[in-house]
Protein backbone atom coordinates (compact mmCIF):
# COMPACT_ATOMS: atom_id res chain seq x y z
CA UNK A 1 0.00 0.00 0.00
CA UNK A 2 2.75 2.44 0.94
CA UNK A 3 4.45 1.79 -2.39
CA UNK A 4 1.28 2.60 -4.32
CA UNK A 5 0.63 5.70 -2.27
CA UNK A 6 4.27 6.68 -2.74
CA UNK A 7 3.85 6.44 -6.51
CA UNK A 8 0.72 8.55 -6.20
CA UNK A 9 2.61 11.02 -4.11
CA UNK A 10 5.18 11.44 -6.87
CA UNK A 11 2.37 12.40 -9.26
CA UNK A 12 0.94 14.84 -6.68
CA UNK A 13 4.40 16.33 -6.31
CA UNK A 14 4.64 16.71 -10.08
CA UNK A 15 1.32 18.54 -10.19
CA UNK A 16 2.46 20.74 -7.32
CA UNK A 17 5.81 21.67 -8.86
CA UNK A 18 4.56 22.17 -12.42
CA UNK A 19 1.69 24.32 -11.16
CA UNK A 20 4.03 26.61 -9.24
CA UNK A 21 6.49 26.71 -12.13
CA UNK A 22 3.72 27.83 -14.44
CA UNK A 23 1.49 29.95 -12.24
CA UNK A 24 4.08 32.05 -10.42
CA UNK A 25 5.46 33.68 -13.61
CA UNK A 26 2.06 33.67 -15.34
CA UNK A 27 0.54 35.33 -12.30
CA UNK A 28 3.01 38.20 -12.64
CA UNK A 29 2.04 38.67 -16.29
CA UNK A 30 -1.63 38.58 -15.32
CA UNK A 31 -0.97 41.18 -12.62
CA UNK A 32 0.65 43.44 -15.24
CA UNK A 33 -2.39 42.95 -17.46
CA UNK A 34 -4.70 43.75 -14.57
CA UNK A 35 -2.78 46.98 -13.82
CA UNK A 36 -2.37 47.89 -17.49
CA UNK A 37 -3.47 51.31 -18.65
CA UNK A 38 -4.91 49.63 -21.75
CA UNK A 39 -8.53 49.44 -20.63
CA UNK A 40 -9.73 46.46 -22.72
CA UNK A 41 -6.77 44.37 -21.55
CA UNK A 42 -7.33 45.30 -17.94
CA UNK A 43 -11.03 44.50 -18.15
CA UNK A 44 -10.44 41.17 -19.90
CA UNK A 45 -7.96 40.20 -17.20
CA UNK A 46 -10.38 41.24 -14.47
CA UNK A 47 -13.05 38.98 -15.97
CA UNK A 48 -10.57 36.12 -16.17
CA UNK A 49 -9.58 36.56 -12.54
CA UNK A 50 -13.17 36.82 -11.43
CA UNK A 51 -14.15 33.59 -13.24
CA UNK A 52 -11.14 31.71 -11.90
CA UNK A 53 -11.86 32.77 -8.36
CA UNK A 54 -15.61 32.52 -8.63
CA UNK A 55 -15.99 28.96 -9.89
CA UNK A 56 -14.84 25.69 -8.33
CA UNK A 57 -11.43 24.43 -9.33
CA UNK A 58 -12.98 20.99 -9.74
CA UNK A 59 -15.34 22.37 -12.37
CA UNK A 60 -12.45 24.12 -14.10
CA UNK A 61 -10.59 20.82 -14.25
CA UNK A 62 -13.58 19.22 -15.96
CA UNK A 63 -13.98 22.08 -18.42
CA UNK A 64 -10.31 22.11 -19.40
CA UNK A 65 -10.37 18.33 -19.84
CA UNK A 66 -13.58 18.05 -21.85
CA UNK A 67 -13.48 21.33 -23.75
CA UNK A 68 -11.28 20.11 -26.63
CA UNK A 69 -13.68 17.23 -27.32
CA UNK A 70 -17.09 18.77 -26.69
CA UNK A 71 -16.10 22.24 -27.74
CA UNK A 72 -13.98 21.55 -30.80
CA UNK A 73 -14.45 17.87 -31.55
CA UNK A 74 -10.77 17.14 -30.98
CA UNK A 75 -10.15 13.61 -29.76
CA UNK A 76 -8.45 13.50 -26.39
CA UNK A 77 -6.09 10.72 -25.43
CA UNK A 78 -5.40 9.35 -21.99
CA UNK A 79 -2.22 11.39 -21.63
CA UNK A 80 -4.28 14.57 -21.83
CA UNK A 81 -5.64 13.94 -18.33
CA UNK A 82 -2.39 15.04 -16.76
CA UNK A 83 -1.88 17.92 -19.18
CA UNK A 84 -5.42 19.16 -18.55
CA UNK A 85 -4.81 18.99 -14.81
CA UNK A 86 -1.68 21.12 -15.09
CA UNK A 87 -3.38 23.64 -17.39
CA UNK A 88 -6.35 24.03 -15.07
CA UNK A 89 -4.19 24.35 -11.97
CA UNK A 90 -1.85 26.85 -13.61
CA UNK A 91 -4.56 29.17 -14.90
CA UNK A 92 -6.45 28.95 -11.61
CA UNK A 93 -3.47 29.63 -9.37
CA UNK A 94 -2.13 32.33 -11.70
CA UNK A 95 -5.32 34.28 -11.03
CA UNK A 96 -4.82 34.09 -7.28
CA UNK A 97 -1.11 34.87 -7.50
CA UNK A 98 -1.86 37.81 -9.80
CA UNK A 99 -3.97 39.46 -7.14
CA UNK A 100 -1.29 38.83 -4.55
CA UNK A 101 1.38 40.33 -6.81
CA UNK A 102 -0.85 43.31 -7.51
CA UNK A 103 -1.42 44.02 -3.83
CA UNK A 104 2.33 43.83 -3.26
CA UNK A 105 3.27 46.00 -6.22
CA UNK A 106 0.74 48.65 -5.31
CA UNK A 107 1.99 48.77 -1.73
CA UNK A 108 5.48 49.94 -2.73
CA UNK A 109 5.76 53.71 -2.18
CA UNK A 110 6.01 55.97 -5.22
CA UNK A 111 9.26 57.34 -3.87
CA UNK A 112 11.03 54.12 -4.76
CA UNK A 113 10.09 54.52 -8.42
CA UNK A 114 11.05 58.19 -8.31
CA UNK A 115 14.42 57.56 -6.69
CA UNK A 116 15.23 54.91 -9.28
CA UNK A 117 13.99 57.13 -12.10
CA UNK A 118 16.16 60.06 -11.05
CA UNK A 119 19.16 57.72 -10.84
CA UNK A 120 18.57 56.83 -14.49
CA UNK A 121 17.08 53.35 -14.10
CA UNK A 122 14.91 52.21 -16.97
CA UNK A 123 11.40 51.03 -16.17
CA UNK A 124 12.40 47.38 -16.44
CA UNK A 125 15.50 47.89 -14.28
CA UNK A 126 13.42 49.73 -11.71
CA UNK A 127 10.88 46.95 -11.55
CA UNK A 128 13.19 43.99 -11.43
CA UNK A 129 15.96 45.29 -9.20
CA UNK A 130 14.16 47.79 -6.96
CA UNK A 131 10.45 47.01 -6.82
CA UNK A 132 10.11 43.26 -7.27
CA UNK A 133 12.52 42.17 -4.52
CA UNK A 134 10.59 44.31 -2.06
CA UNK A 135 7.30 42.93 -3.37
CA UNK A 136 8.49 39.38 -2.78
CA UNK A 137 9.20 40.10 0.85
CA UNK A 138 5.81 41.70 1.36
CA UNK A 139 3.74 39.00 -0.33
CA UNK A 140 5.56 35.99 1.05
CA UNK A 141 3.03 35.20 3.82
CA UNK A 142 0.14 35.36 1.33
CA UNK A 143 2.04 33.21 -1.16
CA UNK A 144 2.78 30.66 1.55
CA UNK A 145 -0.96 30.39 2.17
CA UNK A 146 -1.65 29.70 -1.47
CA UNK A 147 1.16 27.16 -1.76
CA UNK A 148 -0.17 25.24 1.23
CA UNK A 149 -3.63 25.28 -0.27
CA UNK A 150 -2.18 24.01 -3.52
CA UNK A 151 -0.70 20.95 -1.79
CA UNK A 152 -4.19 19.97 -0.68
CA UNK A 153 -5.85 21.04 -3.93
CA UNK A 154 -3.76 18.58 -5.94
CA UNK A 155 -6.18 15.96 -4.62
CA UNK A 156 -8.94 17.51 -6.73
CA UNK A 157 -7.36 16.02 -9.84
CA UNK A 158 -8.98 12.73 -8.82
CA UNK A 159 -11.99 13.94 -10.86
CA UNK A 160 -9.89 13.41 -13.99
CA UNK A 161 -8.62 10.07 -12.63
CA UNK A 162 -5.06 11.30 -12.64
CA UNK A 163 -3.19 8.65 -10.64
CA UNK A 164 -2.08 11.03 -7.90
CA UNK A 165 -2.10 10.20 -4.23
CA UNK A 166 -5.75 10.85 -3.44
CA UNK A 167 -6.98 8.87 -6.47
CA UNK A 168 -4.74 6.02 -5.38
CA UNK A 169 -5.92 6.21 -1.78
CA UNK A 170 -9.54 6.08 -2.93
CA UNK A 171 -8.86 3.01 -5.04
CA UNK A 172 -7.04 1.23 -2.22
CA UNK A 173 -9.75 2.11 0.28
CA UNK A 174 -12.42 0.72 -2.03
CA UNK A 175 -10.49 -2.47 -2.69
CA UNK A 176 -9.56 -3.10 0.95
CA UNK A 177 -12.81 -1.81 2.42
CA UNK A 178 -10.71 0.15 4.91
CA UNK A 179 -9.98 3.74 5.86
CA UNK A 180 -6.27 3.12 6.40
CA UNK A 181 -5.22 4.34 2.96
CA UNK A 182 -7.00 7.64 3.55
CA UNK A 183 -5.31 8.04 6.91
CA UNK A 184 -1.90 7.35 5.41
CA UNK A 185 -2.58 9.78 2.55
CA UNK A 186 -3.60 12.37 5.15
CA UNK A 187 -0.26 11.92 6.88
CA UNK A 188 1.54 12.32 3.54
CA UNK A 189 -0.28 15.59 2.85
CA UNK A 190 0.36 16.84 6.33
CA UNK A 191 4.08 16.10 6.25
CA UNK A 192 4.35 17.59 2.77
CA UNK A 193 2.77 20.79 4.02
CA UNK A 194 4.95 20.86 7.11
CA UNK A 195 7.98 20.77 4.81
CA UNK A 196 6.49 23.52 2.62
CA UNK A 197 5.77 25.69 5.65
CA UNK A 198 9.27 25.10 6.98
CA UNK A 199 10.86 26.01 3.66
CA UNK A 200 8.76 29.15 3.26
CA UNK A 201 9.63 30.13 6.80
CA UNK A 202 13.33 29.85 5.93
CA UNK A 203 12.83 32.12 2.94
CA UNK A 204 10.96 34.62 5.11
CA UNK A 205 13.78 34.57 7.67
CA UNK A 206 16.29 35.13 4.92
CA UNK A 207 14.48 38.32 3.94
CA UNK A 208 14.27 39.48 7.51
CA UNK A 209 17.57 41.32 7.26
CA UNK A 210 15.70 44.54 6.52
CA UNK A 211 12.38 46.17 7.15
CA UNK A 212 10.98 49.34 5.69
CA UNK B 1 40.56 58.68 6.13
CA UNK B 2 40.17 60.69 3.01
CA UNK B 3 43.15 61.12 0.74
CA UNK B 4 44.46 64.58 0.02
CA UNK B 5 42.80 64.61 -3.41
CA UNK B 6 40.50 67.61 -3.88
CA UNK B 7 37.14 65.91 -4.27
CA UNK B 8 35.90 62.66 -5.65
CA UNK B 9 33.49 64.14 -8.15
CA UNK B 10 34.48 65.87 -11.40
CA UNK B 11 35.45 62.59 -13.01
CA UNK B 12 33.45 62.70 -16.19
CA UNK B 13 35.30 64.50 -18.95
CA UNK B 14 32.38 66.37 -20.50
CA UNK B 15 31.65 68.26 -17.32
CA UNK B 16 32.25 71.82 -18.44
CA UNK B 17 29.76 73.28 -20.84
CA UNK B 18 31.70 74.32 -23.90
CA UNK B 19 30.28 77.78 -24.42
CA UNK B 20 30.60 80.37 -21.71
CA UNK B 21 27.06 81.65 -22.09
CA UNK B 22 25.24 78.45 -21.21
CA UNK B 23 23.85 78.26 -17.72
CA UNK B 24 24.27 74.97 -16.00
CA UNK B 25 20.54 74.86 -15.47
CA UNK B 26 17.94 77.08 -16.96
CA UNK B 27 14.22 77.00 -16.36
CA UNK B 28 12.38 79.55 -18.46
CA UNK B 29 8.74 80.55 -18.20
CA UNK B 30 7.68 77.25 -16.69
CA UNK B 31 3.93 76.78 -16.40
CA UNK B 32 2.42 73.77 -14.76
CA UNK B 33 -1.08 72.85 -13.57
CA UNK B 34 -2.61 69.94 -11.75
CA UNK B 35 -6.10 69.89 -13.20
CA UNK B 36 -7.49 73.37 -12.65
CA UNK B 37 -4.89 74.33 -10.09
CA UNK B 38 -2.12 76.38 -11.63
CA UNK B 39 0.88 75.42 -9.53
CA UNK B 40 3.63 77.17 -11.47
CA UNK B 41 2.81 80.44 -13.20
CA UNK B 42 5.66 81.49 -15.42
CA UNK B 43 8.70 80.63 -13.34
CA UNK B 44 12.23 81.31 -14.56
CA UNK B 45 15.40 80.39 -12.73
CA UNK B 46 18.95 80.15 -13.99
CA UNK B 47 21.74 78.48 -12.09
CA UNK B 48 25.42 78.82 -12.89
CA UNK B 49 28.26 76.48 -12.06
CA UNK B 50 29.21 76.59 -8.41
CA UNK B 51 26.14 78.51 -7.37
CA UNK B 52 24.02 77.52 -4.39
CA UNK B 53 20.41 78.60 -4.75
CA UNK B 54 17.91 78.23 -1.93
CA UNK B 55 14.21 78.19 -2.75
CA UNK B 56 12.00 79.21 0.12
CA UNK B 57 8.30 79.81 0.48
CA UNK B 58 5.19 78.60 2.26
CA UNK B 59 3.72 75.14 1.72
CA UNK B 60 1.86 74.91 -1.56
CA UNK B 61 3.90 77.67 -3.15
CA UNK B 62 5.03 75.31 -5.92
CA UNK B 63 8.67 75.04 -4.91
CA UNK B 64 8.67 71.26 -4.71
CA UNK B 65 6.79 71.03 -7.99
CA UNK B 66 9.42 73.24 -9.56
CA UNK B 67 12.12 70.87 -8.36
CA UNK B 68 10.16 67.90 -9.62
CA UNK B 69 9.83 69.54 -13.02
CA UNK B 70 13.56 70.22 -13.14
CA UNK B 71 14.30 66.58 -12.25
CA UNK B 72 11.83 65.19 -14.79
CA UNK B 73 9.55 63.67 -12.15
CA UNK B 74 6.80 65.94 -13.46
CA UNK B 75 6.25 67.35 -16.90
CA UNK B 76 5.27 70.95 -17.41
CA UNK B 77 2.89 72.29 -20.03
CA UNK B 78 4.81 75.28 -21.17
CA UNK B 79 8.32 76.65 -20.87
CA UNK B 80 11.89 75.65 -21.51
CA UNK B 81 14.25 73.45 -19.51
CA UNK B 82 17.91 72.98 -20.35
CA UNK B 83 20.98 71.57 -18.67
CA UNK B 84 23.89 73.40 -20.28
CA UNK B 85 23.85 72.59 -23.96
CA UNK B 86 21.24 69.88 -23.43
CA UNK B 87 17.72 71.11 -24.12
CA UNK B 88 15.20 68.94 -22.30
CA UNK B 89 11.98 70.66 -23.23
CA UNK B 90 11.11 73.63 -25.37
CA UNK B 91 7.93 75.31 -26.50
CA UNK B 92 6.57 74.57 -29.94
CA UNK B 93 4.88 77.22 -32.06
CA UNK B 94 1.73 76.95 -29.96
CA UNK B 95 3.57 77.54 -26.71
CA UNK B 96 3.29 73.93 -25.55
CA UNK B 97 6.37 72.33 -24.08
CA UNK B 98 7.74 69.48 -26.17
CA UNK B 99 10.16 67.11 -24.49
CA UNK B 100 13.31 65.77 -26.11
CA UNK B 101 13.80 62.11 -26.99
CA UNK B 102 14.11 59.42 -24.36
CA UNK B 103 17.83 59.15 -25.05
CA UNK B 104 18.33 62.85 -24.34
CA UNK B 105 16.29 62.62 -21.14
CA UNK B 106 18.34 59.65 -20.04
CA UNK B 107 21.53 61.55 -20.73
CA UNK B 108 20.18 64.56 -18.85
CA UNK B 109 19.65 62.40 -15.79
CA UNK B 110 23.41 61.98 -15.50
CA UNK B 111 23.72 65.74 -15.01
CA UNK B 112 21.65 66.14 -11.89
CA UNK B 113 20.99 64.36 -8.65
CA UNK B 114 18.02 64.68 -6.32
CA UNK B 115 17.85 64.24 -2.56
CA UNK B 116 14.31 63.58 -1.35
CA UNK B 117 12.59 64.67 1.82
CA UNK B 118 11.94 61.02 2.72
CA UNK B 119 15.37 59.81 1.59
CA UNK B 120 13.86 57.05 -0.58
CA UNK B 121 16.82 54.77 -0.10
CA UNK B 122 16.37 51.24 -1.37
CA UNK B 123 15.59 49.36 1.85
CA UNK B 124 16.72 45.96 0.58
CA UNK B 125 20.17 47.21 -0.44
CA UNK B 126 23.08 47.76 1.90
CA UNK B 127 24.44 51.28 2.27
CA UNK B 128 27.27 50.51 -0.15
CA UNK B 129 24.94 48.91 -2.66
CA UNK B 130 22.60 51.90 -2.49
CA UNK B 131 25.48 54.11 -3.56
CA UNK B 132 27.10 51.87 -6.14
CA UNK B 133 24.01 50.42 -7.83
CA UNK B 134 23.28 53.25 -10.25
CA UNK B 135 26.88 54.00 -11.27
CA UNK B 136 27.36 50.29 -12.00
CA UNK B 137 24.03 49.49 -13.61
CA UNK B 138 23.13 52.73 -15.32
CA UNK B 139 26.49 54.30 -16.07
CA UNK B 140 28.30 50.95 -16.47
CA UNK B 141 31.38 52.23 -14.69
CA UNK B 142 34.20 50.08 -13.34
CA UNK B 143 33.35 48.35 -10.07
CA UNK B 144 36.69 49.18 -8.48
CA UNK B 145 36.42 52.88 -9.22
CA UNK B 146 32.80 53.04 -8.08
CA UNK B 147 33.42 51.21 -4.81
CA UNK B 148 36.42 53.42 -4.06
CA UNK B 149 34.36 56.51 -4.78
CA UNK B 150 31.52 55.21 -2.60
CA UNK B 151 33.95 54.60 0.25
CA UNK B 152 35.38 58.09 0.02
CA UNK B 153 31.89 59.59 -0.13
CA UNK B 154 30.90 57.65 2.98
CA UNK B 155 34.04 58.93 4.70
CA UNK B 156 33.08 62.42 3.78
CA UNK B 157 29.56 61.91 5.10
CA UNK B 158 30.94 60.64 8.38
CA UNK B 159 29.56 57.19 7.69
CA UNK B 160 32.72 55.13 7.29
CA UNK B 161 32.17 51.60 8.54
CA UNK B 162 28.46 51.59 7.76
CA UNK B 163 28.92 50.08 4.28
CA UNK B 164 27.23 46.80 5.05
CA UNK B 165 24.36 48.08 7.09
CA UNK B 166 20.88 48.39 5.63
CA UNK B 167 18.99 51.68 5.76
CA UNK B 168 16.61 50.56 8.53
CA UNK B 169 19.60 50.22 10.84
CA UNK B 170 20.49 53.89 10.41
CA UNK B 171 19.04 57.05 11.89
CA UNK B 172 17.14 59.42 9.63
CA UNK B 173 20.10 61.77 9.46
CA UNK B 174 22.41 58.94 8.48
CA UNK B 175 19.94 57.74 5.87
CA UNK B 176 19.74 61.19 4.38
CA UNK B 177 23.53 61.38 4.22
CA UNK B 178 23.59 58.03 2.42
CA UNK B 179 21.03 59.47 0.01
CA UNK B 180 23.34 62.44 -0.61
CA UNK B 181 26.25 60.08 -1.22
CA UNK B 182 24.07 58.06 -3.58
CA UNK B 183 23.28 61.18 -5.59
CA UNK B 184 26.91 62.32 -5.63
CA UNK B 185 28.17 58.95 -6.81
CA UNK B 186 26.77 59.68 -10.26
CA UNK B 187 28.99 62.77 -10.48
CA UNK B 188 26.12 65.15 -11.14
CA UNK B 189 26.75 68.73 -12.20
CA UNK B 190 23.96 69.99 -10.01
CA UNK B 191 22.36 68.54 -6.91
CA UNK B 192 18.75 69.24 -5.96
CA UNK B 193 17.46 68.97 -2.42
CA UNK B 194 13.74 68.77 -1.74
CA UNK B 195 13.32 69.81 1.90
CA UNK B 196 16.13 67.47 2.92
CA UNK B 197 15.66 67.95 6.64
CA UNK B 198 11.89 68.21 6.97
CA UNK B 199 11.61 64.60 8.13
CA UNK B 200 14.36 64.98 10.72
CA UNK B 201 14.56 66.23 14.28
CA UNK B 202 16.84 69.23 15.03
CA UNK B 203 19.83 67.14 16.04
CA UNK B 204 19.76 65.05 12.87
CA UNK B 205 18.96 68.13 10.82
CA UNK B 206 22.26 69.63 11.90
CA UNK B 207 24.23 66.57 10.69
CA UNK B 208 22.65 66.81 7.27
CA UNK B 209 22.99 70.57 6.97
CA UNK B 210 26.67 70.32 7.86
CA UNK B 211 27.21 67.92 5.00
CA UNK B 212 25.45 70.28 2.61
CA UNK B 213 27.55 73.16 3.97
CA UNK B 214 30.71 71.15 3.19
CA UNK B 215 29.48 70.59 -0.34
CA UNK B 216 28.81 74.31 -0.73
CA UNK B 217 32.36 75.05 0.44
CA UNK B 218 33.57 72.77 -2.36
CA UNK B 219 31.46 74.78 -4.81
CA UNK B 220 29.08 72.02 -5.63
CA UNK B 221 26.22 73.52 -7.62
CA UNK B 222 23.05 73.05 -5.60
CA UNK B 223 19.40 74.02 -5.61
CA UNK B 224 17.88 73.58 -2.18
CA UNK B 225 14.22 73.80 -1.26
CA UNK B 226 14.26 74.40 2.46
CA UNK B 227 12.48 75.81 5.47
CA UNK B 228 15.75 76.36 7.33
CA UNK B 229 16.13 80.11 6.97
CA UNK B 230 19.40 80.59 8.80
CA UNK B 231 20.87 77.71 6.86
CA UNK B 232 19.68 79.25 3.59
CA UNK B 233 21.21 82.57 4.57
CA UNK B 234 24.55 80.99 5.48
CA UNK B 235 24.93 78.59 2.62
CA UNK B 236 23.09 79.97 -0.37
CA UNK B 237 24.51 82.53 -2.76
CA UNK B 238 21.05 83.40 -3.87
CA UNK B 239 17.61 82.97 -2.37
CA UNK B 240 14.42 82.67 -4.36
CA UNK B 241 11.17 83.33 -2.52
CA UNK B 242 8.16 81.67 -4.08
CA UNK B 243 4.51 82.00 -3.24
CA UNK B 244 1.38 81.02 -5.12
CA UNK B 245 3.31 79.65 -8.08
CA UNK B 246 5.31 82.79 -8.80
CA UNK B 247 8.70 84.10 -7.77
CA UNK B 248 7.91 86.98 -5.47
CA UNK B 249 11.44 88.04 -4.80
CA UNK B 250 14.94 86.91 -5.57
CA UNK B 251 18.27 88.18 -4.36
CA UNK B 252 21.54 87.47 -2.63
CA UNK B 253 21.09 85.49 0.54
CA UNK B 254 22.10 88.24 2.89
CA UNK B 255 20.06 91.00 1.28
CA UNK B 256 16.86 89.01 0.83
CA UNK B 257 16.76 87.81 4.40
CA UNK B 258 17.98 91.01 6.05
CA UNK B 259 16.25 93.45 3.78
CA UNK B 260 13.31 91.99 1.88
CA UNK B 261 11.68 94.39 -0.57
CA UNK B 262 8.28 92.78 -0.99
CA UNK B 263 5.57 92.83 1.66
CA UNK B 264 4.85 89.13 1.16
CA UNK B 265 8.49 88.25 1.66
CA UNK B 266 8.58 90.28 4.83
CA UNK B 267 5.43 88.60 6.12
CA UNK B 268 6.79 85.16 5.34
CA UNK B 269 10.15 85.83 6.93
CA UNK B 270 8.58 87.27 10.05
CA UNK B 271 6.76 83.96 10.55
CA UNK B 272 10.08 82.23 10.41
CA UNK B 273 11.79 84.93 12.42
CA UNK B 274 14.59 83.65 14.58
Amino acid sequence: MLGMLGEGFIVSLQIFCLTLLGSLPLGLLVAFGRMSRIKPLSIAVQIYISVMRGTPLMLQLMVVYYLPYFGFGIGIGDSYRFVATIIAFVINYAAYFAEIYRSGIQSIPRGQYEAAGVLGYSRAQTFFSIIFPQVVKRILPAVTNEVITLVKDTSLSFVLSVPEMFTTAKAIAAAQKSMVAFAVAGVFYYVFNAVVAFAMNLVEKKMDYYHE
Amino acid sequence: MNEAKPKPSAKVSDQKPTREQKHLLSLEHIKKSFGDARVLKDISIKVDTGEVVAVIGPSGSGKSTLLRCATLLETFESGRLAYGDLTIAENDANGCAVYASKAVLKHAKTRFGLVFQNFNLFPHYTVLHNITAAPLRVQKREREEVVALAQSLLDKMGLAGKENMVPCELSGGQQQRVAIARALALNPQVLFFDEPTSALDPELTREVLNVIRDLAAEHMTMVIVTHEMSFARDVADRIVFMEGGVIVEEGTAASLIANPQQERTKAFLSHYGE
